[in-house]
This record gives C-alpha cells, structure tokens and sequence, in this order.
C-alpha cells in the first residue's frame, strides 16, 4: 500500500514528499464524473413510460410495508374496473398473482429473489408476458418495504402508499421518502380503526408535516368502506393521465 | 451486473446495488487505472442509507482497482422553490414549509440526489 496517498496500490507513485522534511502531499488529482446510480433505472422507466403511454395505459406504483393489504384492496379493486390488470412482485411465491386471478383478472407474478424492490428493467420483462388486449389500468404491486422501493422510478403515472390502522400514526415520520413522493396515500384496513384506537387525525397530521399536498383516502377492503371514492379517484386519475 | 462473482450479492440490499453502478462509473472514469477516492452526494429522499452505502462500498472495492479507496460521502438537504412568494430554500427532512409565506406547496429541487460527483486517481499520468 502507498504511505503517501493510501490508496492500496504498489503502483509507481510521484510524490511531491522527499527528502525535505515537508509533510507529504497526497500526489492525486481530481477527475470530475457527475453520474447518477440510478441514472440506467431511470433509461428504463422512460422506456417504459413511452410503452405505456402508446398502449394507452394508465399505470398506478402501489406500496407500502408488507400485510398492509396491498392485495386484498386489488381483489377487491380489479373485478370493479373490468379493463384492468395487475403485476405484483414478492421475493418468493406466485401466491399474490394466484389471489389476484381468483378474482377474475389478469394477474402476473414477478419474483425478485432476494432483492427488496422492483426496477424498471424487472418491470420491463414482467411487460412482455402482459397482455395489453382491452386493457387501460395496470396496477403494478412493489415488493412490502416502507424503504427501498422509494427509490425506483418504474415509469408509472401516480404512486400510491398504503398505511394500515395497524402500523402505527407515526410511519409517515419514520418512513418519510416513501410518504413524501406519494400522490395518494390510502388509510387501509379502517374496520379494524376502533379496535386499534387508531388516532386518524395524528396520522393525517404526520402525514401532511411530509407530504402536504397528497390525497388521502380512507378504505376497509373487509367492509366495503370508502371503495367508491377510491375508485372515483382512479378514474379520475386515469381519465386526467 | 458484471464480473467477479459478486453478482450474487449486488441486489440483496439495494445500497449493494446502486453501489456497484457508481463503482463501475469510477472504475471507467479512471480508465483501468487505479481510483484512490471517491465522492459520491446522497440526497435524503433518495432512499438510500449512507451507512449502507459505505458497507456495500466496502463490500464491493477489494480486488479492484479502487481498492483501499476513500469513500467521501457529500449529504445535501431537501431543498424547494415556493410557488407562492418564489423563496427557494432548504430544510430538515420532514419539514417542508416555506420559511418566508409558510406556504407548504414548495416544489422539490434538490434531495433526491445519488451521483458520482468526482474521483482522485494517482497523479503520476
């Protein structure tokens, strides 16, 4: 290793240290990159966004922690919206696109083994197996996790975050990035409010200290609650794309 | 990704990942020559863990040439431009109001940055 710049190398260096008892001078210069890691994501979600936008397809980022009820709330959601379709990513299993089909969809499983997010190149192959016939919504479900998905542009046209009763009023605080670029952010699992003494007005207070100009909606996918405004506003969302 | 036998564990924490992009930038930047310093700005909306960072970082530079590199990490803040009163301004992650209006309609400029900003490479070329 060199003693002078201690970058690990025993290539020939050129210091400017020698034999004049001046402290050595890191003999390195600065070479000037500004490249983005996310940049060859993004190439595909613009990639993608293009594909979606000749097929005519308006595309929802559904995310959130895992047992939020991402796929109860699409049951639910698809045999309403007779041109929709969904694709769902897991770790493992074909568990959740086996759920969604039962309720009469097109439903495509992506597993990602053990990555802790969906890409836009991931998504892009999913495409390929998609069957866009008659279809106009495609709800693309992310891998459970508050975190890491946050940072993927998959080239959808609104991002929505579900946070359950269940999690906890301050999730929006811990977790703010996944919250703060969130067009809609669904309360789900409200039948369960009550038991849970869920304080609705802190979390909407938390929410709005990260994200002050995301919807919010209220949904129970159990009872039926706040499904019409949840749909009014995906048609909505769909028809102004 | 490519080389080395590493592939296996690029994806499995996404810093991993985005990591080794920023990496295999430096390592072409330096054109097969040998990197003694990065500095990379992580913005806080990018999602990304700056320990993490540092841990793939770790995880990933033995046995390239970027081996024994020093890791500069540059952390920004969220910072917005006011539709309102026009203010651009900074702020801790979490609060988002202008501080001129108190308007919370703030467009994001800047915080979700994850870039390779420089490189130090041996000056002896």
């Amino acid at each position: 290793m060199c003693d002078s710049c201690g970058c690990g190398h025993s290539h020939p260096h050129f210091h400017s240290a020698g034999s004049d008892h001046t402290p050595p001078v890191p003999a390195t210069r600065t070479v000037e990159v500004r490249t983005s890691a996310l940049a060859v994501n993004q190439r595909y979600a613009d990639e993608n966004r293009g594909w979606f936008r000749a097929k005519g397809l308006h595309v929802f980022n559904l995310l959130s922690s895992p047992g939020s009820g991402k796929t109860a709330l699409l049951e639910k959601t698809l045999p309403r919206l007779p041109h929709s379709a969904a694709m769902v990513g897991d770790l493992q299993t074909q568990r959740d696109a086996e759920r969604l089909r039962n309720s009469g969809a097109q439903a495509l499983q992506i597993t990602t083994g053990a990555t802790c997010h969906l890409d836009a190149h991931m998504v892009a192959h999913a495409l390929e197996r998609l069957n866009t016939d008659g279809v106009n919504i495609l709800f693309i479900e992310n891998v459970g996790n508050l975190v890491c998905p946050a940072s993927y542009d998959l080239g959808e046209a609104k991002r929505i975050v579900l946070l359950s009763v269940t999690e906890g009023e301050d999730k929006p605080l811990k977790y703010p990035v996944i919250f703060q670029k969130a067009d809609l952010v669904l309360l789900t699992k409200m039948d369960l409010a009550a038991a849970v003494e869920f304080n609705r007005e802190a979390a909407v207070a938390h929410l709005r200290a990260v994200a002050p100009n995301a919807a919010v909606l209220d949904v129970s996918s159990k009872t039926g609650e706040g499904m019409e405004a949840w749909l009014a506003w995906l048609e909505s969302s769909a028809a102004g794309a | 990704m490519d080389s080395d036998g590493k592939s296996d564990i690029v994806e499995s924490m996404h810093e991993l990942g985005l990591m080794n992009h920023l990496l295999q930038d430096a390592l072409a930047a330096a054109r097969g020559g040998p990197v003694c310093g990065l500095s990379v700005r992580v913005g806080p909306l990018s999602g990304v863990v700056v320990e993490a960072l540092q841990f793939a970082f770790e995880a990933l530079s033995p046995g390239s040439p970027a081996a024994g590199a020093t890791l500069t990490i540059l952390e920004t803040r969220p910072s917005f431009r006011c539709p309102d009163c026009q203010t651009r301004y900074e702020t801790p992650l979490g609060a988002y109001q202008c501080p001129a209006c108190g308007g919370t309609a703030g467009e994001l400029c800047g915080g979700n940055e994850l870039e390779l900003v420089s490189i130090e490479v041996p000056d002896h070329v």
